[in-house]
């Protein structure tokens, strides 16, 4: 597959004998758990994104800071590059391993060290759970807010690593916005923490840029989360229309009166339909769009913003407007929404997850768009969208089974990232670059800005062995796909608008 | 209670910014220039706006300085989308007027500590106000920023959408960077409604008792959106729904007191801080986790976000010559209880105002700084002497 690592164009990586580093970790760190045999590492060849699928060298799974330590310096010693992985439900590759490197398995860093309800602020181990955080705080009414839909399973080191978002960023961050500090291994085995319990400390903000840096500038060992009092109530509309472009605006027409809704969703009829017939959530498939609006706060306040966003919503031009009856039916609603992805996958043998992010007041052009590029390719695409923040999740259906047929979907999935940097978006608001959106990142950055990327990757990794060939790709990769523009001609599709 | 989405903020005409503050000037290519012929001369240069806030660090010796305020005007806001993108010399009140005039603000609160407050510096200096525990500070709000880097050249990172994870976040590091890492020339923000309500409030209280109260209220989901104490009185401010903050208030008891409260403290302009002006008392800040036990040092403190930001009027009559000793006495009171201290008084001891980091975090600020920037042409030793 083309976005494999290529040496030629991602860099050299140095030949290492397998046996020799095995010994060479064993010998400074004799309890860590080191996996060598085919049998074993296979299990580890891949993340979320399954389409790609590298065997590693090795599988190190340490238990404690102290084999951290040591197998990070002896992997800089001998120049051995380090892939770190959480829970591997990544979804753009970022714990692709190396065939020719170690992938640091931190699952195993799974404690929950103290939940502290008074100072709210919960310090783990990068191992747990995202989901568990959350569990942890409940009896304390307390709760960690970013909620990612892989929750129950991705790992809070993961969604450091990727700033992981969810479906209640409008208006309670993203993981940047609720982790406190992060303790750091460096590449040559220093410990560091960036951030602290206090609000801010003295220098660059580190923990900023090291939040979504995909493992590409230290080890994440231990992550101080921030919990928030769980709201009082929260209630959540069902908006139906018949025309997706109506459900756009009506995400415009909510914010722009003065409301953060607690998440903002819209989902089109193929997602609608794939949804309702795996969960039963209640949805309408007859609906070209359904809106999806939980407004949370204090129960007065939420009762008069529901009574708000309805008559926004009727003027809208919704076809049908549901309250959630009770939290149960509320929970349903959600319940589809969340489940979508694995809903689409019910449709089709397989299907491809895009990422985009847009000024929300692109949504109906770059919608059309994504249609056009649906009927050019010949593949259906299901959309899901966080709208409120602008973030597209279109799903692209397709068959691997079916020669070429992968290669039209990555095509097809570039394009529409293309078309999101056109609108003034980006190429990924929330799953990462990874290995998957490499030749992507040369559309949306000028060489002079890669250029000052790998300054900063220089900066706390000069090696580049931490996740080399992910997140930044090289100015050679870059000239590569620029040519490969140029040697096609012309746009697949030249009669669709650019924008 | 105040209404403040019904309510138009007022303003003398003398407040009006000309039609030119708001269209602006792009100035960009003559400050790209300069930075050019800076780095090939190795001529450090001193970057300022309105130079509000040039007490905050070590004082740059430059041989030049690079002005943003030709480079100003909001290029682009829109309410809907929650963004707003503003050059780097506009003043931070005509931005916030055009907020208002909106029914928005920056959520954030940044001091200004002057007139002629910029935006880039703003940015630059990374000063949240009172409403920071609550809603997030600068960064929490910065989505891309224009920067000129050491070789003269106008980058983005970045951008106007809510959410953007592509490439590592150069924009939040700018915040706070103090122009060492590169010249902002662009900020966008996200921007925020008004609140629907708003109610402020004081209580008789001494401050452990305060502070008490605080934590158990922090446990609940109530709209608090500022708390401090003065030594004697706890204020306290509500924003949010008029539904939540007429409760929480009938709930909280306490007497009414006026807004102005809040602006006053956010530009140290009450009398605690005056009086230390008056004084020559040096004025430090400290930053702790906000259950922190309060250091043994002498002096009068305010208290602020709850507990997280508490101010230190030292003895008197010392601000000026400046007492390393002294100074190294407080960061270490402050580090040991997890947070760090800052010197708001400027001296002439040369001494780094910000609490020294740790070898290996030291080291990584070198060698990101000498990668940025490696001939140090911007603003020299304002964090720390090193670098």
């Amino acid at each position: 597959m083309e976005l494999l690592y290529d040496e030629r164009i991602d860099g050299d990586i140095a030949d290492v004998d397998k046996s020799a580093l095995m010994a060479a970790i064993l010998a400074v760190a004799p309890q860590l758990t080191v996996l060598d045999r085919e049998e074993d590492l296979r299990p580890f060849e891949c993340d979320g994104l399954s389409a790609y699928r590298v065997v590693p060298m090795l599988v190190a799974m340490p238990t404690t800071l102290a084999e951290v330590e040591a197998l990070v310096r002896v992997c800089y010693e001998h120049h051995v590059p380090v892939v770190t992985r959480g829970a591997g439900t990544g979804l753009s590759g970022g714990a692709l391993p190396l065939e020719k490197g170690v992938l640091l398995v931190m699952s195993r860093f799974n404690k929950i060290l103290s939940v502290d309800a008074d100072a709210r602020i919960a310090r783990v181990q990068p191992g747990v759970r995202n989901l568990a955080i959350s569990e942890a705080a409940a009896p304390f009414g307390l709760y960690y807010a970013p909620d990612p839909s892989s929750q129950i399973a991705c790992s809070i080191g993961g969604n450091v690593a990727e700033n992981a978002g969810g479906v209640h960023c409008l208006k309670y961050g993203l993981t940047v916005h609720n982790v406190l500090s992060v303790e750091i291994v460096t590449i040559e085995g220093e410990r560091m923490t960036l951030g602290g319990e206090s609000l801010d400390t003295p220098g660059y903000d580190l923990l900023a840029l090291f939040m979504g840096s995909e493992g590409m500038l230290g080890v994440i060992t231990e992550v101080t989360v921030r919990l928030l009092p769980k709201p009082e109530v929260a209630k959540v509309l069902m908006a139906c229309f018949d025309d997706v472009e109506l459900a756009a605006r009506a995400v415009g027409d909510i914010i722009a009166a003065g409301c953060i809704p607690g998440g903002l969703e819209m989902m089109d009829n193929l997602a609608i339909r794939a949804a309702e017939d795996f969960v039963h959530a209640g949805y309408p498939v007859e609906a070209q769009a359904i809106l999806l609006c939980e407004l949370d706060g204090v129960e007065v306040d939420v009762q008069a913003d529901c009574e708000r966003v309805r008559e926004l919503l009727n003027a809208a031009g919704a076809t049908k407007i549901q309250l959630a009856r009770d939290d149960a039916e509320r929970q349903l609603f959600w319940a589809g929404r969340k489940a979508a992805f694995p809903a689409v996958g019910r449709m089709s043998p397989d299907y491809y997850c895009i990422d985009g992010t847009i000024p929300r007041r692109e949504l109906p052009r770059v919608l059309k768009g994504i249609n056009e590029l649906s009927a050019h390719y010949g593949l259906r695409v299901a959309n899901v969208f966080h709208a409120g923040d602008g973030n597209l999740h279109p799903l692209i259906l397709f068959d691997a089974n079916q020669p070429g047929e992968l290669e039209t979907t990555e095509a097809f999935g570039g394009k529409i990232l293309e078309l999101c940097v056109e609108a003034g978006g980006t190429i990924t608001g929330e799953h990462g670059v990874g290995r998957e959106k490499l030749n992507q990142m040369c559309t949306q950055f000028a060489d002079d800005e890669i250029t000052l990327f790998h300054a900063v990757k220089s900066a706390f990794d000069e090696r580049r062995l931490l996740n080399p060939g992910k997140n930044i790709p090289t100015l050679a990769r870059c000239a590569e796909f620029g040519a490969m523009h140029v040697h096609h001609g012309e746009l697949p599709h030249p009669e669709l608008p650019r924008f | 209670m105040t209404h403040l989405q019904d309510q138009r903020p007022e303003y003398t005409s003398a407040d009006e910014p000309g039609p030119d503050a708001l269209a602006g000037n792009d100035d960009s290519e003559a400050l790209c220039e300069q930075v050019a012929r800076a780095q090939a001369e190795r001529a450090t240069l001193r970057i300022v706006g309105g130079d509000t806030k040039a007490f905050y660090g070590r004082q740059v010796d430059a041989a030049q300085s690079l002005s943003t305020t030709g480079h100003h005007g909001i290029v682009h806001y829109d309410p809907v989308e929650l963004v707003a993108t503003v050059r780097a010399g506009t003043r931070l009140r005509d931005l916030e007027r055009v907020l208002a005039d909106n029914g928005q603000r920056l959520a954030f609160e940044p001091p200004h500590f002057g007139d002629n407050a910029t935006v880039g510096g703003m940015v630059a200096a990374g000063l949240s106000g009172p409403r920071r525990p609550w809603v997030g500070a600068v960064r929490d709000f910065v989505l891309g920023v224009r920067v000129i880097t050491a070789e003269g050249k106008l980058l983005r990172f970045g951008g106007e959408v809510m959410k953007n994870v592509a490439g590592y976040d150069l924009s939040r590091l700018m915040v706070g960077a103090q122009g060492t890492l590169g010249v902002l020339t662009e900020i966008s923000f996200k921007v925020l409604p008004l609140p629907q309500a708003r109610a402020c409030l004081r209580f008789e209280l001494p401050l452990a008792e305060a502070l008490d109260r605080l934590t158990a209220w922090g446990r609940e989901p109530l709209p608090i959106t500022g708390a401090a104490h003065d030594g004697q009185t706890l204020h306290l401010r509500l924003e949010g729904g008029e539904g939540s903050v007429t409760a929480t208030r009938q709930r909280l008891g306490g007497e009414a007191e006026e807004p102005l409260f809040w602006e006053q403290l956010r530009e140290q302009r009450l009398p605690f801080f005056a009086d230390a002006l008056e004084t020559s008392a040096t004025l430090w800040r400290l930053s702790l986790p906000a259950l922190a036990r309060m250091p043994a040092l002498e002096g009068d403190w305010l208290v602020d976000w709850a507990g997280a930001q508490r101010w230190l009027k030292g003895s008197e009559g010392r601000g000026v010559e400046g007492d390393p000793q002294a100074d190294a006495h407080i960061h270490e009171a402050a580090i040991a209880v997890g947070g760090h201290a800052t010197r708001f008084t400027p001296d002439a001891s040369g001494a780094s105002p910000f609490t020294p980091l740790a070898p290996v975090l030291a080291k990584y600020h070198r060698q990101l700084k000498n990668r940025l920037d490696p001939q140090s042409i911007f603003n020299p030793g304002r964090l720390y002497a090193e670098w």
